[in-house]
């Protein structure tokens, strides 16, 4: 009998399962994309059972669970850090602590009760600490013998950053930075005050920032303001921050708006309202500070550790501009970030934490360079049988392809022509990002593409820019790359002789002409600072997505094409094919493709009482 | 019983065995909630805080 470790993460956010099986991953699955529910917190029953059905095994065959954080050393910080700021923070103290007395204190009988749900057993329970779950999460299934590993989020228990050391089945963290002191709950702040949402707004302000102008004075003076007033940075990349200015520590609130509409002059942002430049300017100017102090991080974890790997996670790891920057200095030769890199991958990283340091397994990275993470292709898959149930159904017509690479040649024609398709195969990702089982596809040349996909499929921001899905082989001839980036988590420079000269003053030009101006051959995965989010396609990881790209390459000479992830607004990305039918007819999407079925818009009859379906999900 | 064991192995490693009455206390005044609630007693309790 193998050994089985099922590693959970829930209660915050973004609740997910895992399952090692000997070492190895056999199913990984998010919550959320079960209950419909984005970020769902909540104990992840479902997807429990899910992994535990993909491995055929019970919860008495397990042979320990692990839970991604320690309870009591998390309410050891809520219960000092209410001492030390009382008599501030009583509100919230009498929010929080029923919770914990009621229930979080108690996490061992919270789980058994759960987990008693879900069928017979009582395996060890295990607790790692949250830093420790993301740096495993980062180190264990990183392609390297050795690394730096480098964790920086919210907050765990006590930790919000460390810096770490991986070798062989062993880490060990070397320093660490404490709550309040805590760079991802800083850009939380300013994802709050430019009126998105804390926990999920963060890509926003991120998508947001190269708007802004980094030559205007206020950009400069903001970012001044923010080193000089909110945070002290030291040179060794540890930072205080003044928590005169963030409530976060005692209120229900992530910063203090009276003072920082007086440090800033502007009021905070209203949620949905119309972006002024001001806040592309501010957005910009905290990107930068974040991406300063991940680089004196940096060259601290690799001057204490002497790798020339570094490994990262922790939801500042999805700061993927940050990190295509880390990897533009070439302080180290190599760098792998973990693609569930937020709460979710927690789940992960405790199995292999307990799987690794608790059992003392030995650890065998690839030597061919190949992480661990089989593509992030961890969850659901469903059959054929699944897919024609969801035609039969709703009624939907289908054309079924006896040959898939003529279903690739007449998907990429379509696309070529301007059209949206949906783009459903195999296992689903875990993770945040669609890598290509889960995703809407377009042409990135088409000038409209941009608009159409934020506006009449993803119902969302206007601004928001889209990423590209390259063929691995063809990084170089659209992007200054040098590395593959199969999980999104890089962004670097489309190449110069693709650009289009900006039109003269663009920086002071309003966001949409900025948007809509054609800023390459590729205008569609191209960001306004010429920049993108790749994607790297692998035939050996993805042959069906390859397929695809290379199809599209065959009609238009590109290998390459725009993907989103297979939801809309406020949904979290589909995981049966039934979500995806209903999102399908629910978007102006033109196509799509279950496995081998293609379903035609056109022949299809519109969903019935499906007129609010809008409020199924609440706006992210 | 298996909290009582484990809360004692947390104060231990973590030598913060200050926070005993702190949590204990919370403890009693979670439990007198609970105990109190629609019962006669609940409001002689009340009137003591």
């Amino acid at each position: 009998m193998p050994d089985t470790l099922l590693g959970i993460s829930a209660y915050y956010h973004d609740s997910a399962a895992v399952l090692l099986t000997d070492g190895h991953i056999t199913a990984a699955a998010q919550e959320e994309r079960f209950t419909r529910k984005k970020h769902d917190s909540a104990f992840p029953t479902q997807a429990v059972r899910y992994v535990l059905e993909e491995a055929g095994v019970s919860l008495n065959d397990l042979t320990a669970i692990a839970f991604y954080d320690k309870p009591f050393l998390k309410f050891e910080r809520l219960l000092e850090t209410y001492h030390a700021f009382a008599p501030k923070g009583l509100r919230s103290f009498l929010s929080a602590i029923p919770v914990w007395i009621k229930e979080k204190l108690f996490m061992r009988r919270m789980l058994w009760n759960e987990l008693a749900e879900i069928g017979p057993g009582r395996p060890t329970l295990l607790f790692p600490e949250h830093h420790l779950s993301h740096a495993a999460s980062a180190f264990y299934p990183s392609p390297f013998d050795q690394a730096a590993i480098l964790t920086v989020d919210g907050v765990g228990e006590w930790a919000t950053t460390t810096i770490g050391r991986g070798d062989g089945n062993a880490i060990e963290i070397l320093l660490q930075l404490d709550f309040p002191h805590s760079l991802g709950l800083l850009y939380s702040a300013f994802t709050a005050f430019c009126g998105f949402r804390v926990n999920s707004g963060e890509y926003k302000l991120m998508g947001l920032a190269p708007y802004g102008n980094p030559n205007a004075t206020r950009t400069l003076n903001w970012k001044q303001a923010i080193y000089e007033n909110l945070v002290d940075v030291r040179e060794d990349g540890s930072f205080l921050l003044n928590m005169d200015y963030f409530d976060f520590a005692t209120g229900l609130t992530m910063y203090n708006a009276k003072l920082w509409e007086r440090l800033f002059g502007i009021p905070p942002r209203k949620m949905e309202s119309e972006l002024a430049s001001e806040y592309m300017d501010l957005a910009l100017a905290i990107q930068q500070v974040t991406e300063e102090i991940m680089w004196r991080l940096a060259q601290t974890a690799h001057k204490i550790t002497s790798c020339r790997n570094l490994v990262l996670a922790g939801g500042v790891a999805l700061n993927c501009v940050s990190n295509g920057k880390l990897l533009c200095k070439k302080l180290f030769s190599n760098i792998w970030i973990q693609p569930a890199a937020g709460d979710a991958g927690g789940a992960l990283g405790a199995a292999y934490a307990a799987w690794h340091i608790r059992e003392n397994r030995a650890r065998h990275p690839d030597k061919r360079c190949q992480d661990a993470m089989q593509g992030a292709y961890l969850g659901s898959q469903f059959s054929e049988l699944d897919t024609q149930r969801t035609a039969r159904k709703y009624a939907a017509p289908y054309r079924h392809y006896a040959d898939f690479s003529q279903l690739c040649k007449d998907v990429a024609a379509r696309i070529a022509d301007g059209k949206v398709a949906g783009w459903f195969q195999g296992r689903m990702e875990y993770g945040p990002r669609a890598l290509g089982n889960r995703s809407i596809i377009g042409d990135p040349r088409n000038p409209e593409m941009q608009k159409l996909l934020n506006l009449k499929i993803k119902y969302r921001e206007g601004f928001r820019p889209f990423a590209p899905s390259v063929l691995e082989e063809d990084i170089r001839t659209y992007f200054d790359l040098d590395c593959i980036t199969p999980y999104m988590l890089l962004v670097a420079p489309v190449n110069a002789d693709r650009r289009n000269p900006l039109p003269e003053g663009d920086a002071e030009l309003d966001l949409y002409t900025r948007l809509y101006h054609l800023r390459s051959d590729i205008p569609a995965i191209t960001h306004v600072d010429y920049s993108a989010r790749i994607q790297s396609v692998s035939k050996a990881t993805n042959p069906r997505y390859w397929e695809l790209i290379n199809a599209f390459k065959t009609v238009t000479g590109y290998g390459v094409i725009v993907n989103t992830s297979f939801n809309v607004r406020g949904e979290p990305i589909v995981r049966t094919p039934e979500d995806a039918f209903r999102c399908f007819m629910r978007t102006e999407i033109d196509y799509l493709v279950i496995g081998d079925f293609l379903f035609d818009k056109k022949e299809q009859k519109a969903l019935k009482d499906d007129i609010n379906w809008r409020d199924e999900y609440e706006l992210d | 019983m298996n909290f009582f064991t484990d809360l004692w192995g947390f104060l231990k490693e973590r030598k913060k065995f200050w926070l005993l009455p702190i949590i204990i206390t919370l403890l009693l005044f979670g439990a007198l909630i609970v105990l109190t609630s629609g019962t006669a007693v609940a409001p002689f309790i009340y009137t003591l805080f």
